[in-house]
């Protein structure tokens, strides 16, 4: 299982209403249903996901969330999902708003761009940084909108949203006493746990 | 020689009859006093009857969905949904008991226009009740009782066939596990209501149709309904289709499709261009097939479906009953009922908190992509019937062990 997924199991109510966006191949929304028995519902854009998501059962709804989710109602949800998709959008305040109107609560895991190898890959080669993680190149990434932990904390702080939880982990989903002690510095992943 | 029968075929089948005594109450406020069903099932019903799924078919289609009559005939076409059932197909014949039928209404056997009318010991024409989705919808649910039916493992159609699986989920919430809505819309657009009228005039207008009696008068309104199909088929296939089928030949396709029939201008009112004489060659195939009567009266359900009627044009109250599952798919290049017409079923279902799938279908194979071999489409059918069989077996495992 993916290192932020790990630590969000335990924040899904069982037989609660949860709407994925960006759920891939659905394996995380097949895992709740079969240990929460939850009500599941998955957004993704990509044919190869989508099929996978059919194979599994999973349900899933071909949506770009770049087009907005107008069609979700408010509070028709308990937990709204986006794993490591918040950087890919085109207006990542927008679509925390709409998840905020559309769920109850909701969790939101992004890779810390202030990560320490990061900023040492930018400091030292002058270059934009390619990991494990972070696999592209600058002109073909997916991930249009980097953000720090401090900079989701000032857009929670400015637009009200209250932080229930905030775990910060490694690509092993540990914790750590650096990560606790700096979290901006020292966290690869940052996991949200808001609400309104 | 017994022709050649392809191994993922249901192969050799033989339609089945069936009367119906009791009276069919409409939505008009008619009565039909008693009726036939013209059906065809492929594949075995197991042991706790969980493995059936109903075929719905669409303007033009019948009972005939998979396989083939005549051992003999070798120009024989299979049935109108040949790509997606069959032995290890989408809608796997070796694992669902398939039931497929002629609607009422309809010219392939079941009781429509040309029937007799018991009242007056002449064909229904004209007089024969308008019948609704509802009504049909209702028909097989009688037909299931039949089969000894409880619960359908799933409905499936596309198009006018995707309406009755909708109504099926709200007319008969608790009898269907899954509802599969393919190139299907709410209700109809004024733009498609349009397209009937036109078609409708066509046949109404020929001389030979007689208002409807023409039967009697031993003629057939074949221009009418000609031109009628003409108009309905451009509507079902998209530019593209038409480009790719008349422009092969030319350099990329630059030649927009306007491949020339003899390669030159005839400078009269003739045939010109190939695509005129394709569309004359579908609809005259059509039209010695299918009954005028029945074109009209198929047209006219089309107009009337419109389930929302009944909540206040609120559908997602209408699918707030039941719990079956829906899987609803559209093909990017229809243009009579494109992806937002299903979109709108998706929002709708999401609204009333109901669980759905939705896949946006790249095709350029316009409105009659649903009948085509799109391998998106049939793998994404496949994939989502193949849980459902798998639930079918569960439930008869289960019982077995109990």
């Amino acid at each position: 299982m993916r290192a932020d997924l790990f630590f969000i199991k335990d924040w899904i109510e069982p037989q609660s209403r949860v709407l994925d966006l960006g759920c891939g191949d659905g394996s995380f929304l097949a895992l709740l249903k079969q240990e929460k028995n939850i009500y599941d519902c998955g957004l993704d854009l990509d044919p190869d996901n989508i099929q996978k998501c059919l194979q599994a059962g999973v349900n899933v709804i071909e949506q770009d969330l770049d087009k907005g989710l107008a069609n979700f109602t408010d509070n028709s949800f308990d937990t709204v999902l986006l794993t490591q998709t918040l950087q890919a959008v085109h207006r990542p305040d927008f679509l925390v708003e709409e998840m905020l109107r559309i769920g109850k609560k909701c969790i939101i895991t992004f890779p810390n761009f202030a990560y320490w190898r990061y900023r040492y890959y930018i400091l030292a080669k002058g270059r934009m940084p390619v990991s494990s993680d972070l696999p592209f190149s600058w002109y073909d990434t997916p991930n249009i909108h980097f953000c720090t932990i401090r900079d989701f904390d000032e857009l929670c702080d400015e637009r009200k949203i209250k932080v229930l939880d905030r775990t910060v982990v490694d690509d092993k989903h540990r914790r750590s006493i650096l990560m606790n002690l700096n979290p901006n510095f020292f966290g690869i992943n940052a996991i949200y746990h808001i609400t309104r | 020689m017994a022709k050649q029968i392809p191994e993922n075929s249901v192969g050799i089948v033989r339609p089945v009859c069936l009367h119906f005594d009791e009276p069919l109450p409409l939505r008009s406020g008619k009565v039909i006093e008693s009726y036939d069903l013209m059906v065809e099932t492929y594949g075995e019903l197991n042991d706790d009857k969980s493995n059936a799924i109903l075929i719905c078919h669409a303007l033009s289609g019948d009972h005939h969905a998979a396989g083939y009559h005549d051992p003999d005939d070798e120009d024989e076409k299979p049935g109108w949904w040949e790509t997606c059932i069959g032995p290890g197909k989408p809608i796997d014949s070796n694992r669902f008991f398939i039931v497929s039928l002629n609607n009422l209404g309809g010219c392939a056997g079941s009781t429509g226009p040309e029937s007799t009318n018991p009242a007056t010991g002449k064909p229904y024409g004209p007089d024969f009740p308008i019948v609704t989705v509802r009504d049909w919808v209702n028909s097989q649910a009688r037909l299931a009782d039949h089969l000894g039916i409880e619960q359908w493992a799933a409905v499936i159609g596309g198009s006018l066939g995707g309406m009755q699986v909708m109504r099926w989920a709200i007319s008969y919430p608790e009898r269907l596990r899954h509802a599969v809505v393919i190139a299907a819309a709410p209700k109809l657009s004024a733009q498609n209501i349009a397209f009937n009228e036109v078609a409708r005039q066509s046949i109404t207008a020929d001389p030979d149709f007689h208002q409807g009696h023409y039967y009697e008068h031993g003629t057939y309104p074949k221009k009418g309904l000609t031109l009628a199909r003409m108009i309905g088929h451009i509507t079902y296939l998209s530019e593209n289709a038409l480009r790719g089928k008349f422009g092969k030949s030319s350099l990329k396709g630059e030649n927009f499709g306007r491949d020339l029939r003899t390669g030159k201008l005839n400078f009269d009112f003739g045939v010109d261009f190939e695509v005129e004489s394709y569309l004359q060659y579908k609809g005259e195939a059509f039209s010695s097939n299918f009954d005028a009567n029945t074109y009209l009266l198929i047209t006219k359900t089309l107009d009337y479906f419109d389930p929302a009627v009944d909540y206040e044009g609120d559908l997602s109250k209408a699918f707030e009953k039941g719990s079956c599952k829906f899987l609803v798919i559209s093909f990017s290049s229809d243009w009579r009922f494109p992806p937002e017409r299903s979109r709108e079923i998706v929002n709708t279902l999401l609204k009333a908190k109901r669980q759905v799938s939705y896949l946006e279908v790249e095709s350029d194979g316009g409105h009659d992509a649903f009948l085509l071999s799109e391998p998106r489409y049939l793998n994404g059918l496949t994939a989502y019937l193949s849980v459902v069989a798998n639930e079918s077996a569960g439930t008869r495992g289960a019982d077995h062990a109990s």
